[in-house]
């Protein structure tokens, strides 16, 4: 077995082992799950506004040039800065040369908010601006949590799924230097008032973006906490990061995508917060900042444009197919160790890094059981998406003797006769082994891999 | 309503499947004695051997061709439809076979195949009624694989060919998530596919029912493996073999 196969095998193995971890992240997909099935039925005909999201973001990847001048000429006309980068360096760069811009206006340390944002968490914003010396708060309180435990979020939609209130009230004492009681109201009343001094004090605010609208040249940022408006509102700065293909053309796509988006996440029918910034702060309004700067990220996606794998760019980053996923559901994201976990972090995380092995290696966390691809609101087909990568990747993957074997069995395979005969081999091997458990246990190679903890399949006449 | 036969006069073909080959010879024997219960009248398809899902879902597909060739030019020289007693191998052979041969020689023949190929239920549910079942209401639970429920569509024939048959068919929680077999996944990922098998049986054993009925053999060859090591007082039968249980086998 090759060393990449070992290296997701033992993150997989090693979250497995941690019980509390496991029963947090099945206990909430679960849940969300459940949650996302009822919102849907609430719809008159969800079936068919799922047809409509995909059409319409279907028209936007095969028209993403385009849309993506329209929306940053109406944009630009509106005020907002707009960057593009090409790679991950090149949007921590933008952000970092706005910051350093504030410094130099005598905002030293420069402090920052940030809301929610997964393309942050991308291109590791925050390991850069600490590096710089500037001041970094996340404050939507999940990515708050993990912050505090210097960790990567474990679910698009839920950073800190596998933390329980136990887990943050640990955090929150270290963090208080005095002591949070493990309950929940207790702790949200700490993170409320820790975060609002961070709003108030802070210079720059960052968020992500879930959805430019090309038609008005604006970005949309749904939320639930209120934390997202704070940081677009009150830091002179604000600054926000989105993928590129992130993007509709009109208002009236953008409500098909946001009655699918909250009602997939997390059941809601529209989530708490819904913000549309169309511009900075105009001469006669009193709140908002006095620049907006929008980046947009390529960072391995336009690559994907045009391949038989860019559905994928379809994703709305709902976390609909982490909730059912038999696999996440077992090992959280963190095992995945790339920043977007599940199904679609599996189909994505190839796409995005062919060159990376540890990124490929991803197509073989599903059991291609469907699941995914059945709650997906605009219909990407997730599990044949995994399986086209394992026929771009595995032969060339494999180690030697996975290619070998495989080989040796379809020559096997190739007759009637010798797959009569192999067969017949097959039964006797089974019946001998399951003979000797013991033994059967200590097996090398896949033999011993299912005979670990599972006995051996029983043979009948 | 009308004997199937009268409709088709092509005999019925009957493909055994690999596992079924391997684990329950007598299976396909089993599935022949179910079609003639529904008036189909069927065979066994000789000189055939797998459908190739195995290399094709780990990635391998000139391999997975390579298996699957004499099973399409085997099942080609036949007419009418072809039964499968696996909801997994026939939407390999509908769903991914015309792909799988595209360009190659035997791409017609796949085609032809993939669009005669029928999972053993949907047979059942195609049939004429069977006859009156005898006063059998023993609860099953019932364990519907993915690949039927979700490549093929397939939810409602099997829970009626058992309800037809006498039985209440009782539903595990989250029934859709999967037992955690997934072909090679359950050796390369094999703590994963354990805790899957888990709590999959967690939720069987909980719906009170002692006799699990599936309609793939490699779901319930996994979970068997699974229920087995933890000793747990489950027997785990293919709809095929529960609808010809003799007595009080």
């Amino acid at each position: 077995m090759n060393d990449v196969a070992v290296r997701f095998v033992t993150r997989a193995d090693r979250e497995l082992r941690n019980d509390r971890v496991r029963a947090a992240v099945r206990h909430t997909t679960s849940l969300l799950a459940a949650n996302r099935s009822t919102a849907l039925d609430g719809l008159a005909d969800p079936d068919a506004v799922r047809d409509s999201a995909h059409a319409i973001r279907r028209r936007a990847i095969d028209t993403l040039p385009q849309l993506l001048d329209r929306w940053a000429a109406r944009a630009t006309a509106n005020g907002i800065i707009v960057h593009r980068a090409r790679t991950a360096a090149d949007a921590v760069r933008v952000v970092l040369d706005l910051a350093d811009a504030q410094a130099t206006a005598g905002h030293s340390p420069v402090r920052i908010a940030k809301g929610k944002s997964m393309a942050s968490e991308e291109i590791d914003l925050n390991d850069a601006l600490e590096a710089a010396g500037h001041e970094v708060v996340e404050t939507d309180l999940g990515e708050f949590i993990i912050q505090l435990a210097r960790e990567k979020p474990s679910h698009l939609i839920v950073p800190a799924i596998h933390k329980s209130r136990f887990d943050v009230a640990e955090l929150f004492t270290t963090d208080a230097g005095r002591p949070i009681e493990p309950d929940v109201d207790a702790e949200a009343a700490y993170a409320r008032a820790r975060l609002r001094e961070a709003f108030l004090r802070a210079d720059i605010g960052i968020t992500g973006v879930n959805f430019a609208i090309a038609e008005t040249g604006s970005v949309c940022l749904v939320e639930n906490e209120g934390n997202g408006r704070m940081c677009t509102s009150l830091p002179r700065v604000h600054v926000a990061i989105m993928g590129m293909e992130r993007i509709v053309d009109t208002w009236a796509e953008l409500d098909v995508m946001l009655a699918l988006l909250a009602r997939s996440a997390t059941g809601q029918a529209l989530s708490v917060y819904t913000n549309i910034i169309s511009g900075p702060r105009r001469d006669d309004e009193l709140d908002g900042p006095d620049e907006v700067h929008v980046i947009v990220l390529d960072n391995g996606r336009e690559a994907i444009v045009g391949t038989e794998f860019d559905d994928a760019l379809l994703c709305i980053r709902c976390g609909a197919c982490l909730n059912v996923c038999p696999v996440y559901r077992n090992i959280g994201g963190h095992a995945y160790g790339t920043v977007y976990s599940g199904p679609i972090g599996a189909v994505l995380m190839p796409l995005l890094r062919p060159d990376d092995p540890a990124s490929r290696e991803l197509s073989e966390a599903s059991t291609l059981c469907g699941a995914c691809t059945e709650v997906c609101p605009v219909r990407i087909p997730l599990h044949d998406l995994l399986l086209r990568e394992r026929h771009r990747d595995a032969p060339g993957d494999a180690s030697r003797l996975r290619r070998v074997t495989f080989r040796l069995w379809s020559v096997a395979w190739a007759h009637p006769l010798s797959y009569r005969i192999s067969i017949h081999v097959v039964r006797a091997i089974l019946r001998l082994s399951s003979r000797v458990p013991k033994l059967a246990r200590r097996a090398p190679g896949w033999a011993g891999a299912w005979t670990r903890d599972r006995v051996v399949p029983r043979v009948r006449r | 309503m009308p004997s199937f036969e009268h409709e088709s006069p092509a005999l019925t073909n009957v493909l055994p499947t690999c596992l079924a080959d391997t684990l329950r010879p007598t299976l396909a024997a089993r599935v022949l004695k179910v079609l003639a219960r529904h008036g189909v009248a069927a065979t066994i398809a000789r000189r055939t051997t797998c459908c190739g899902q195995p290399a094709y879902n780990a990635g391998y597909e000139s391999e997975a061709r390579r298996v699957a060739r004499p099973t399409v030019r085997a099942l080609a020289k036949s007419q009418g439809q072809i039964v499968v007693p696996s909801g997994s191998c026939t939407a390999m052979m509908s769903r991914h076979w015309p792909a799988l041969f595209a360009g190659t020689a035997d791409e017609t023949r796949a085609r032809d195949v993939a669009a005669r190929v029928i999972e053993l239920s949907q047979a059942l549910a195609a049939g004429s009624a069977p006859p009156a079942a005898g006063d059998r209401d023993k609860p099953v639970a019932y364990h519907g694989s993915c690949h039927l429920e979700r490549e093929l569509g397939e939810r409602d024939a099997p829970r009626a060919a058992l309800r037809a048959a006498g039985h209440e068919v009782r539903e595990p929680t989250e029934g859709y998530l999967c037992c955690g077999f997934g072909g090679t996944f359950a050796v390369k990922l094999p703590a994963v596919s354990v805790a899957m098998a888990d709590e999959k049986l967690d939720s069987l054993s909980a719906t009170g029912a002692t006799t699990v009925v599936g309609c793939d053999l490699s779901c319930l060859m996994h979970l068997e493996a699974r229920a087995r090591t933890r000793r747990l007082p489950l027997q785990f039968r293919h709809l095929a073999e529960q609808l010809t249980v003799r007595g009080d086998e």
